[in-house]
């Protein structure tokens, strides 16, 4: 048997003696291999160690992520081992990034278990990322076949009938998060949630790590939040809601939250990312039993999405969340103070809300995902953005996204309310401008200039922050640039 | 109070021009545009009057904004809005929606608590308005 050949064994009797043999040997390695249309497939990048070829590292990822352990079993043969191993049947080196390979590996459909993201992350992230030839790991993509899409319930609420459930229509939906973040009593709480939806905008919302602490307990809030909400609805005439952040330390303790927010009347309830797959799963369940928005904040996702070389690609924890069946999960901005740069960015909003996305590379996407009329997940834009950059928005962003201006909105110098106007009359404006066909990008500042004349609070926005902005060099941006087509 | 629904309730009101702008970008995405009315302007007051179907073959906005003088002439004294269908795929439903015509006077909405145990409060927002039987609500 040659060591250096990454030829499968197909001799039973050498493949299967006891002892350690080459992951690629043992049939982790099919370079022929078609995958099925039911197979899921999984896009790594791999940093092998040095001296580790990259096949046989791919081979080992394969392994370690389905049916192999470090050395032969012979109970292998028991079963149809040839349909569990998992295959890695493509690398390829990374442009631009010397000694990283994507290694493409098919896994057949059954073995996952239907509507279970635990299952198939216990899989697919499982144990593998720790694997020692290499140096590091990372899911870049997944391409989740129509058949195990089916399997999952999707977003409780979707797009379409959450415009339709608060009768908004045509324009993106504006939010904050209530500042700061930490201290305010329950009353003083509601007060910033009458002022924000009173003076403009659709949502407010709780940040990730309001709970129930000592200075606001969670019935407090819930309860002043939703005596500000019916009041805003009453001086607008409008739907408007706030994420109650249900979020706690047990199931028990959320649903009861779940529940209390339900029977005062709260249109939408929010869970943080940390709470878990399973728990996340669970609560868009209730969601969908009870005609509740479900609002994910993707609290702690980039100890794993930010760095490049290692961990899970948001484009991946976004397919997840669509799957496990969110409303609305954060998305990044573009040009607000968290990290995004524009192609990676709509890469995740086509995978929120399209109901199919072709391969892209130049946002990212590797394979054709199929979403098989599951629902659409809202993204939500939050983190540094202000009324003074509302054409920038509408250009990256599009119109089903919710904006959460929340500095942009309590920091304004004449009040919440005064802030929320801004922002709406700058939103309205811009829309009307797009639709009545003028270049919201580069005349957006002429726009926003002109509604400013008969809105003094938008105005008074655009003086204070006219001059932010942040622009940072993106550390997770596409590796693949669109070439420009050559013509004959 | 001003009825802040629809795409457009915080910009000064619209023109016939601006209706109309608006109307044929619903039409050249492939829209029906419909035009609605009601004196119940509670937000949760989801089917407004008709006035006719939506416009489903219609390729110009002037018909749009000719169908909402009729509509004004007849019931000006209520609220009438523009809404556009789409019947694409994934979405079937409505795509835009704005106000173009509000009772001269608006009364606003009234918050009604019932206050039950633990706190807790059930919460009705009520229009002004609808005191008054219908037929007479901004007369």
């Amino acid at each position: 048997m040659n060591q250096m050949s990454n030829q499968t064994v197909t001799d039973a009797k050498k493949r299967y003696s006891a002892g350690v043999m080459k992951y690629a040997q043992m049939g982790y390695w099919e370079p022929d291999y078609e995958p099925k249309d039911t197979d899921v497939i999984a896009l790594f990048r791999i940093t092998p160690q040095d001296g580790v070829d990259a096949v046989e590292a791919a081979a080992a990822v394969a392994g370690e992520s389905s049916t192999a352990t470090w050395t032969v079993v012979w109970t292998d043969r028991l079963t149809a081992c040839e349909k569990y191993r998992a295959k890695a049947y493509r690398v390829d080196p990374v442009p631009g990034s010397e000694g990283e390979f994507f290694a493409y590996i098919a896994y057949d459909l059954d073995l996952f278990e239907g509507g279970s993201i635990a299952n198939l992350t216990a899989s697919i992230i499982g144990n593998v990322f720790g694997f020692k030839p290499l140096k590091a790991l990372r899911l870049e993509d997944m391409r989740l076949p129509v058949a195990y899409v089916k399997t999952f319930q999707g977003p409780a609420t979707g797009i379409v009938v959450e415009r339709e459930r608060l009768n908004c229509y045509g324009r993106p939906l504006l939010g904050a998060t209530v500042k700061p973040k930490l201290g305010l009593s329950g009353r003083n709480y509601g007060r910033v949630v009458y002022e924000a939806l009173k003076g403009g905008l659709d949502f407010t919302k709780d940040d990730e790590n309001i709970n129930s602490q000592p200075f606001m307990h969670w019935r407090d809030r819930f309860l002043y939040c939703m005596e500000a909400v019916n009041r805003a609805s009453a001086a607008t005439g409008e739907v408007k809601g706030t994420y109650l952040n249900i979020t706690a330390g047990t199931m028990e303790e959320m649903y009861a939250r779940a529940e209390f927010a339900k029977s005062l009347g709260s249109v939408i309830v929010m869970i943080d990312l940390v709470i878990g797959y399973t728990a996340i799963q669970s609560m868009a369940r209730w969601a969908r039993d009870n005609d509740m928005i479900l609002h994910l904040h993707r609290a702690g996702h980039s100890t794993y999405t930010r760095q490049r070389s290692h961990g899970v690609s948001f484009r991946v924890i976004a397919k997840w969340m669509r799957l496990a069946g969110v409303d609305h999960l954060h998305a990044g901005t573009v040009v607000g103070k968290l990290e995004g740069d524009p192609a990676t960015t709509r890469g995740y909003y086509d995978i929120f809300r399209e109901e199919r996305n072709p391969m892209a590379l130049e946002n990212g996407i590797f394979f054709d995902q199929e979403w098989a009329s599951l629902n659409k997940m809202m993204p939500v834009a939050s983190g540094g953005i202000h009324a003074g950059q509302m054409h920038q928005l509408l250009h990256y962003l599009g119109e089903d996204v919710v904006l959460q201006f929340g500095g942009g909105t309590i920091g304004h110098p004449h009040g919440i309310a005064a802030g929320a106007q801004a922002n709406r009359v700058a939103l309205e404006a811009m829309v009307f401008a797009r639709n009545a066909g003028r270049d919201i990008w580069n005349e957006g500042e002429d726009i926003l200039r002109d509604a400013a004349r008969t809105c003094t609070p938008l105005k008074q926005a655009l003086d204070v922050w006219k001059d932010v902005s942040f622009n940072y060099a993106s550390t997770d941006a596409p590796d693949f640039a669109p070439t420009p087509e050559v013509s004959a | 109070m001003k009825l802040m629904q629809g795409q457009f309730s915080f910009l000064p009101d619209l023109s016939d021009d601006d209706i109309r702008v608006q109307a044929q970008y619903a039409i050249d995405n492939g829209w029906a545009v419909s035009v609605e009315y009601t004196d119940d302007p509670h937000p949760r007051n989801t089917y407004w009057e008709m006035w006719g179907h939506p416009m489903f073959d219609n390729p110009d906005a002037a018909a749009v904004v000719y169908e909402v003088n009729a509509c004004r002439k007849e019931h000006g004294s209520t609220y009438i809005r523009v809404i556009a269908f789409d019947s694409s795929p994934g979405w079937e439903s409505i795509r835009m929606s704005f106000i173009v015509n509000r009772p001269e006077v608006e009364p606003g909405f009234r918050v009604v608590r019932q206050e039950g145990e633990g706190r807790t409060v059930r919460y009705t927002i009520e229009s002004y308005a609808m005191r008054e039987p219908e037929g007479s609500r901004y007369a």
